[in-house]
């Protein structure tokens, strides 16, 4: 391991590397900041800058430290102006808007600088011990065993998308993997379901639906809602006060910093979880084991219970990297977003990551340090300053933001028609958005669709047919598990109905 | 019927055609020599199609609304309302983002996008152009840099007949 940090470190101490880490923590911050805007949205507006770089270590640094920004930014907006910019830290303004309200927003900002700082670096010690332990392991897995792996991350996330969305999501994700096999297929240099449209042939860029999927819909409903972005009103983030923590508040905030960021990291590696359950999970386990006084606290500007969210969901940020490096499997549309830029900058993440390009692979995980050290430097003393941002008219804001998804779209490809397709897919986002089908599936079963078909085809030419099935017992196993992952919360959605109804009939 | 079974109808029509091609269309152009295969460039479209029809139905029959409680969270939008919201800016905005599109390469990058933007803020109610004006200029011309000297992309900045 220590050699896997030496790596690393020459490969991200840099001075191009560094500067990357910076400006992706201050565009994250800066962006992450506006509300509506999530670090998924961000993400695809920066790719075409990343795959600009053509380095992928500096590529997939700058990413990560978007996305780290964004999650921070989101912070100083919840706390702020109680308006999150992503949901990941919604949990953060239930005490800590309360704690700016008494005047207390340096203080409030402090401590969800350093619980981020705390849950992210601690997140990246984790992820140094587990990753590589897991690539050793997954080295094992022939084409079955991933084939299996990948449907029960499909599964996964479909099956903790939420009560009586499991089919909705299920549905995404065919239509995410319906969407992978236009184009030409990497089995046989056949175009498949192209309808004879040149521009078809190399399939849809990720790229654009990633944009069409999370950055559009977004943009279209702040226009719709204006009570959506509750930004250009306020005053209070003129007067950030009172940065100090004192001694025992430090150490009220310790325990709790050291449990949620074991927990966050965790939830954040488990496929479909994420972010925004870590934090939720965290506040609520948080409240469940505060005492007497310290829990009437909670909801009314607890320290507790704004530190237990803000470690949780960097810890878990930090966390989702697991099956993305080491399986190359992404857990979330944040990572599966990620795995895509990688992919397009000739890196395939997986565990031969580690034995190929170690150099990526530790400079990532440096740069995570990294990138938590500037998060606190940077903003600690600049968050007065930077939350100036909040007050951009959004008549401003909401043509820029359409131009960068515009932009980012058309850049990949260079080519007006991508464009095109953009607005086409995001008024079908849109309406998906409407009727509350979650988007992370589509885009994830969009990019793992390749992968999937790609061994799924070599398994069956190994086995000559679906005997890979039968004769590989951990393929089995996976597969049934993913079987049980969707039926096990359908059925209980199912008999938590038929109770309900039974009850209704009684009375 | 609700939005989301309407979705799904429209979902089963998409596997419908999906299917069509994979399981009618699609192997006619196979080379014999790859018919030997235990998987062909149609396996995973006729699994996909059948597990896409499977899901869609169970959507359509199973799907049912949403609690009120839920439907009146803050900001977001309800479909009942649909009314309320500025309908009209969006789709004002979404024919904008065509227009974008279609011009981008006859305008030119420069004009298609100062014309993008001040429109687009005028669409939302912007009207001290004093302010618009210059700023949109500097964004698309810094862009514009960024774009063609940093990153290297090529984007042709006035329109062809000035090159």
């Amino acid at each position: 391991m220590l050699e896997g940090i030496l790596i690393g470190l020459t490969a991200a101490v840099t001075p191009f590397n560094l500067i990357m880490v910076v400006m992706g923590c201050v565009i994250g911050t800066l962006i992450g900041m506006l509300p509506g805007l999530g670090p998924m949205s961000i993400i695809a507006i920066m790719i075409p800058v990343a795959i600009g770089i053509g380095d992928p270590t500096a590529a997939l640094i700058l990413l990560s430290g978007v996305y780290y920004g964004a999650i921070f930014g989101g912070s100083t907006s919840s706390i702020l102006l109680n308006a999150p910019g992503v949901a990941g830290t919604v949990a953060t303004s239930f005490d800590g808007y309360p704690m700016a309200r008494k005047g207390q927003a340096g203080k409030a900002l402090t401590i969800a600088a350093t619980a981020s700082f705390a849950g992210g670096t601690i997140g990246a010690i984790l992820l140094m011990i587990f990753a590589p332990a897991l690539s050793t392991v997954a080295l094992l897995f022939h084409s079955a065993e991933y084939f299996a792996l990948m449907v029960v991350g499909l599964s996964a996330i479909a099956a903790f998308a939420g009560t009586g969305q499991v089919a909705k999501a299920l549905m995404m994700t065919i239509l995410g993997l319906m969407l992978g096999t236009v184009g030409e297929g990497a089995l046989s240099n056949t175009p498949r379901f192209t309808f004879g449209m040149m521009d078809l042939q190399s399939g849809f860029s990720f790229i654009t639906l990633a944009m069409a999927m999370f950055a559009l819909p977004e943009a279209l409903f702040l226009v719709m809602n204006p009570a959506r972005a509750a930004s250009g009103s306020s005053d209070d983030s003129g007067k950030i006060t009172g940065m100090r923590i004192t001694r025992s508040e430090a150490r009220t905030i310790a325990p709790v910093v050291g449990r949620q960021s074991l927990q966050g990291f965790f939830i954040g590696v488990l496929p479909g979880a994420g972010a925004t359950i870590a934090s939720f999970l965290g506040y609520a386990v948080e409240r469940n084991i505060a005492k007497g006084a310290e829990q009437e606290e909670f909801g009314k500007g607890s320290i507790k219970g704004l530190a237990a969210p803000e470690t949780a969901n960097n810890a878990a940020c930090t966390g989702s990297f697991v099956p993305l490096l080491t399986l190359g499997i992404p857990g979330s549309g944040t990572t599966a977003i990620l795995l895509g830029a990688l992919l397009a900058l000739n890196v395939t993440p997986g565990p031969r990551l580690m034995t190929d390009t170690p150099e990526v692979f530790w400079a990532v995980i440096i740069s995570m340090y990294l990138g938590n050290l500037v998060l606190l430097i940077l903003n600690l003393p600049l968050i007065p300053y930077i939350a100036k941002i909040l007050t951009i008219p959004r008549t401003f804001l909401i043509p820029f933001i359409l131009f960068f998804t515009l932009m980012g779209s058309y850049l990949g490809q260079n080519n007006s028609t991508e464009l095109l397709i953009l607005v086409g897919f995001g008024v079908v986002a849109t309406i998906l958005r409407f009727a509350d089908f979650p988007l992370a599936p589509l885009l994830i079963g969009f990019i793992l669709g390749t992968m999937l078909e790609n061994n799924f085809a070599r398994a069956m030419q190994l086995y000559r047919g679906f005997d890979f099935i039968l004769e590989r017992p951990m393929t089995m196993g996976l597969l049934a598990l993913a079987v049980i992952l969707v039926v096990l919360p359908s059925y209980r959605g199912y008999r938590a109905r038929k109770r309900a109804e039974g009850v209704a009939d009684g009375d | 019927m609700a939005l989301d079974r309407w979705i799904a109808l429209a979902f089963i029509a998409l596997c419908c055609v999906y299917g069509y091609a994979a399981f009618f269309t699609m192997d006619d152009q196979l080379p014999p020599i790859l018919r030997r295969n235990p998987v062909w460039p149609s396996t995973f479209p006729k699994i996909l199609t059948i597990l896409g029809m499977v899901v869609g139905l169970v959507v359509l029959f199973t799907s049912k609304r949403k609690a009120e409680s839920d439907a009146a969270k803050d900001g977001a939008i309800d479909l009942n309302r649909l009314g309320d919201y500025h309908i009209g800016q969006a789709l004002a905005l979404l024919g904008l983002m065509v227009t974008y599109a279609l011009t981008l390469r006859p305008l030119g990058f420069v004009g298609s996008t100062i014309a993008f933007l001040v429109i687009g803020a005028v669409i939302l109610g912007e009207r001290r152009f004093h302010i618009l004006i210059p700023v949109t200029a500097v964004a698309a011309g810094s862009i514009w840099y960024l774009v063609q000297e940093v990153l290297g992309i090529f984007l042709r900045p006035w329109p062809g007949i000035f090159m």
